[in-house]
């Protein structure tokens, strides 16, 4: 079965700094993949690279077998406009450190944004499947509270269910929970297990070793721009075949 | 520590049942009597010289000549303010595009137009005529197809436009530019990653936030325009200066028809104040305004402050 998403010797450069170094890696749809690794290890720059927030120097990223902000003419290699590449953006839902949420609209606003501009979808109806996913995150009281009115775990459920909205066929998430105190990660974490249990296919940097190990699938150890070392997280977490990962570990756990 | 013997206060009222005397200043009173007393004589100067002749103020402070220029003022400064904004947006869209031509030409109109004093692109524009003496508009190295005198097309009027709003549309297009740049790149990242375009992110996201950053000095702006309108009496455009002007050089009552310009410019300005007031207040999304409140918060307002703002930039 063809994975949904398939990473190619994804490299990226900053200037003479060499970030990501050959990337290789596949996601199975329905898969829960968390990426941990230390500060400055290219872990937000390999997802950045997946939906081209950070266009890769050079390797591809392939969404369900289609190469994203790439486009075959005849023999030739076409880098897509903004345009297009907004139309593969959409499958891939993304959830920052920083919520990042519109603070000139309320909860509600924030969700029927892009499912009213974007897909077009009248506001009854996208009004109606935005209550509905505020429920879901647990926040159906909060729709016309603005951002700044919200905790910070508030803020970021909202900024899921914001995502969700576009029906993504997979979300990316870059330490969700990092910008939290500490008693709001786990109403975070609560709403993302729920995501994983329903099937949702997800890409999830992050530091929380507990959900990682609950929750992931696919377990990836990145340091120094490669993929040291994968698996299992049972096997990646309890038997370390690498001493960087031994490093990391006996420092997080 | 050792012990510190406590200073029992012998014959000293108890503390919590007398008031204590508070602090006295002498300076406030000496100072406060000295200015109350300085706006006394002014006003007596204002009430009791005869030079002022308040009767004459009266009878022409709503003559269809005056009311007439007012309306020019007004036409002006919101033609001006209109046109620079437009000019300006332009501008400081090129400004942050990536196109070095665009920085290039945008940093270029900037840099003249705040450096030029506007009297001076007044008088310049009004004689355009000598600089190029007819515009024409011709398919290059054909036929032309139109063509006027230079003469004949600047009247004082656009002579008046173009140098107000050109220097507006200088200011406009920093403010517009910092208005813009002001909004945090996580914003746009996040309408990419939910699949908007470009423009949907800057008619949707980015300008809706810019606007609240960009409309206070706006505001502010205006307000100086209208006082900057007064320049284009240089033309003798017929203006509220100009009018009083007219008035005073066939009459000689120069200082009652100076204050009947000064009363009318007090009055527009205070106006458009209150509505800065009210439209930066609604833009933050606070309850409705109390009248009171407004005027309260009109004596902390910027009309009293640095011209456009420039040092907030
Ligand atoms: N836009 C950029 N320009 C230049 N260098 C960058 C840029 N973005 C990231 N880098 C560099 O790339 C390296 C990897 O950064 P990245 O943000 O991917 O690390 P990370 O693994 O996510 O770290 P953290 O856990 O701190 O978030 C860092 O050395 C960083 O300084
Ligand atoms: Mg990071």
């Amino acid at each position: 079965m063809m994975p949904l998403l398939n990473v190619e010797r994804l490299s990226k450069d900053f200037g003479t700094h060499q970030v990501l170094k050959s990337i290789d890696l596949t996601v199975a749809a329905g898969d829960v993949t968390c990426i941990v690794g230390p500060s400055g290890s290219g872990k937000s720059t390999l997802l950045r690279c997946l939906n081209y927030l950070e266009v890769p120097t050079s390797g591809a990223v392939y969404l369900e077998g289609e190469p994203v902000g790439l486009r075959f003419k005849g023999d030739k290699l076409y880098r897509m406009s903004f345009n297009e590449l907004s139309v593969q953006r959409q499958k891939m839902g993304m959830v920052f450190q920083g919520f990042h949420l519109f603070p000139h609209k309320t909860a509600l606003e924030n969700i029927i944004e892009a499912p009213m501009i974007v897909k077009r979808k009248g506001r009854a109806q996208a009004t109606e499947e935005a209550h509905a996913l505020l429920d879901k995150v647990g926040l159906a009281d909060r729709a016309d509270y603005y951002p700044r009115q919200l905790s910070g775990g508030q803020q970021q459920r909202v900024a899921i269910a914001r995502s969700l909205a576009m029906q993504p066929t997979l979300m990316l998430f870059d330490e969700p929970t990092s910008a939290l105190d500490p008693e709001l990660v786990g109403e975070v974490l609560a709403v993302m297990r729920q995501l994983a249990e329903e099937g949702m296919t997800m890409v999830v940097v992050t530091h929380e070793m507990s959900f990682a190990r609950d929750v992931a699938d696919h377990l990836v150890f990145m340091d120094g721009g490669i993929i040291v070392e994968a698996g299992h997280p049972k096997d990646v977490l309890s038997n370390p075949q690498h001493s960087r990962t031994r490093s990391f570990l006996a420092r997080v756990l | 520590m050792a012990d510190i013997p406590i200073k029992s206060p012998a014959r000293q009222p108890d503390i919590h049942s007398i008031k204590p005397v508070d602090v006295f200043h002498p300076s406030w009173w000496i100072g406060g009597a000295l200015v109350l007393g300085l706006a006394v004589l002014f006003i007596r100067l204002l009430v009791t010289n005869e030079n002022l002749q308040w009767s004459v103020v009266w009878q022409y402070l709503f003559s269809p000549e005056i009311l007439a220029g007012l309306g020019r003022t007004l036409m002006l400064t919101f033609l001006s303010m209109i046109l620079g904004l437009i000019i300006g947006t332009v501008i400081a869209v090129m400004r942050l595009s990536r196109n070095p031509v665009f920085q290039a030409t945008s940093w270029a109109w900037i840099w003249f137009f705040r450096g030029v004093p506007p009297l001076v692109q007044l008088v310049f524009w009004y004689n355009l005529g000598l600089l190029i003496p007819e515009v024409s508009i011709a398919i290059p190295f054909g036929p032309t197809l139109w063509s006027a005198s230079t003469n004949s097309l600047i009247t004082p009027l656009s002579a008046a436009l173009l140098g107000l709003a050109f220097t507006e549309s200088a200011y406009a297009a920093e403010m517009i530019r910092a208005g813009i740049q002001a909004i945090n790149l996580g914003q746009t990242e996040a309408a990419a990653t939910l699949g908007m375009t470009q423009a949907q992110t800057l008619r949707r996201i980015v300008l809706p936030q810019a606007l609240r950053i960009i409309v206070p000095p706006i505001g502010n702006d205006t307000i100086s325009m209208l006082k900057f309108t007064s320049l284009v009496s240089v033309l003798a455009l017929p203006d509220l200066l100009y009018s009083a002007q007219m008035i005073y050089s066939r009459t000689y009552q120069t200082i009652p028809l100076l204050i009947v310009a000064t009363i009318w410019y007090l009055v527009l300005s205070t106006i458009l104040t209150l509505a800065e007031h009210y439209i930066e207040h609604r833009l933050k999304d606070g309850p409705p305004l109390e009248l009171q409140l407004i005027l309260k918060s009109l004596f902390k307002s910027k009309f009293w402050g640095l011209r456009r703002g420039e040092a907030m930039l």
